[in-house]
């Protein structure tokens, strides 16, 4: 019996193509966002809003990942910038092949910030580098306030949270003190922003953190 | 329950690197796996059980080393298991601490019986 070593990623196929995704939005100038969130936290609402609030020339494109239908990009599509619906029919996350593969649509020269909506799941994304500049992770005070410590590995690698849904605060016995708290236990360096897409509270400062966040 | 995409990862990396040992018998896989990986072992294994059925991979084992989530204090010069969330530095209390390991999901080597 020989042992050979091997030292490979498992995901390095996927991560070759992230990495070859990632150098052509540099090269274009392209700050690309990978948003992942449990199901039902808010991740379209949010991006409707994002769009809403843009000028007509913003040169914002978006990708959603569902594994059935095309109802978010139906929804986002009404803000009148190129949205595409990856349907993944089954797989619980989006890879960076899916990408790739959308992406050959588009004239990407008429892009400058790329909005990747994945698939609803705080597990699997997590695993899948998509050639994003950032991750940004959504928990909305609806679920637990503990989730950062439940699922460590997406608040650990997430450059921000977002906490939404705070309409829901005075109905919930969410504690958004602790909340905060586990997030920066799993990473101490995680920014974050509370904000609620229904009324439309903390959204300037998420738009401050894209705005500031995009530019660099 | 990604587990099933990262077996089948698992089986088309080796798969390209046995293409350099001909003849070559695959027994076992060795794999790393970090804490912060979201992969879950025991579901990977089973997984793996399902996928390989009946394939030329069937019955190769696969052994999990799992590695614990650990950050370093560049200060201290130290690096520690993180152990009940705690990231601050055990020996100077500071929280500028940098990740150092929990992510893996690696391939560290294969069993080969060699003709």
């Amino acid at each position: 019996m020989t042992q050979i070593p091997m030292e490979r990623k498992v995901l390095g196929e996927n991560d070759r193509i992230a990495a070859a995704l990632r150098e052509e939005f540099h090269r274009r100038g392209i700050f690309c966002l990978n948003l992942i969130s449990s199901p039902g936290a808010g991740k379209t609402l949010l991006l409707e809003k994002t769009l809403e609030g843009f000028a007509p020339d913003r040169r914002v494109a978006v990708l959603t990942g569902d594994i059935q239908t095309d109802n978010d990009a139906r929804r986002l599509a009404r803000y009148g910038f190129p949205v595409q619906q990856i349907t993944t029919a089954g797989a619980c996350h989006l890879d960076a092949r899916m990408i790739e593969r959308h992406l050959a649509n588009w004239d990407l020269s008429t892009i400058g910030l790329l909005l990747i909506e994945n698939v609803g799941n705080l597990v699997c994304p997590t695993s899948y580098d998509l050639g994003e500049d950032a991750k940004v992770v959504i928990l909305s005070v609806a679920e637990g306030d503990d989730k950062p410590l439940k699922y460590p590995g997406i608040f650990h690698r997430a450059e921000l949270l977002v906490l939404s849904k705070i309409d829901l605060l005075p109905y919930v016995p969410f504690d958004i003190a602790a909340a905060r708290d586990n997030a920066r236990k799993v990473n101490p360096a995680i920014e974050i922003v509370e904000l609620s897409s229904t009324t439309g509270a903390g959204l300037d400062a998420w738009r401050a953190w894209l705005d500031r966040r995009a530019v660099h | 329950m990604h587990e099933l995409s990262i077996a089948q990862s698992v089986v088309e990396a080796v798969e390209k690197e046995l293409e350099s040992q001909p003849g070559a018998l695959l027994r076992k896989i060795g794999l790393r796996i970090g804490e912060l990986s979201g992969v879950d072992p025991d579901s990977l294994r089973f997984s793996w059980e399902c996928l390989t059925r009946e394939t030329g991979f069937e019955g190769v084992a696969l052994v999990i080393e799992t590695r614990a989530w650990q950050r370093r204090c560049p200060p201290c010069d130290i690096v520690f298991a993180v152990s009940d969330y705690q990231t601050v530095c055990p020996q100077c209390g500071t929280r500028e601490t940098e990740h150092a390991g929990g992510n893996e999901l690696d391939i560290a080597y294969l069993e080969l019986e060699t003709p």
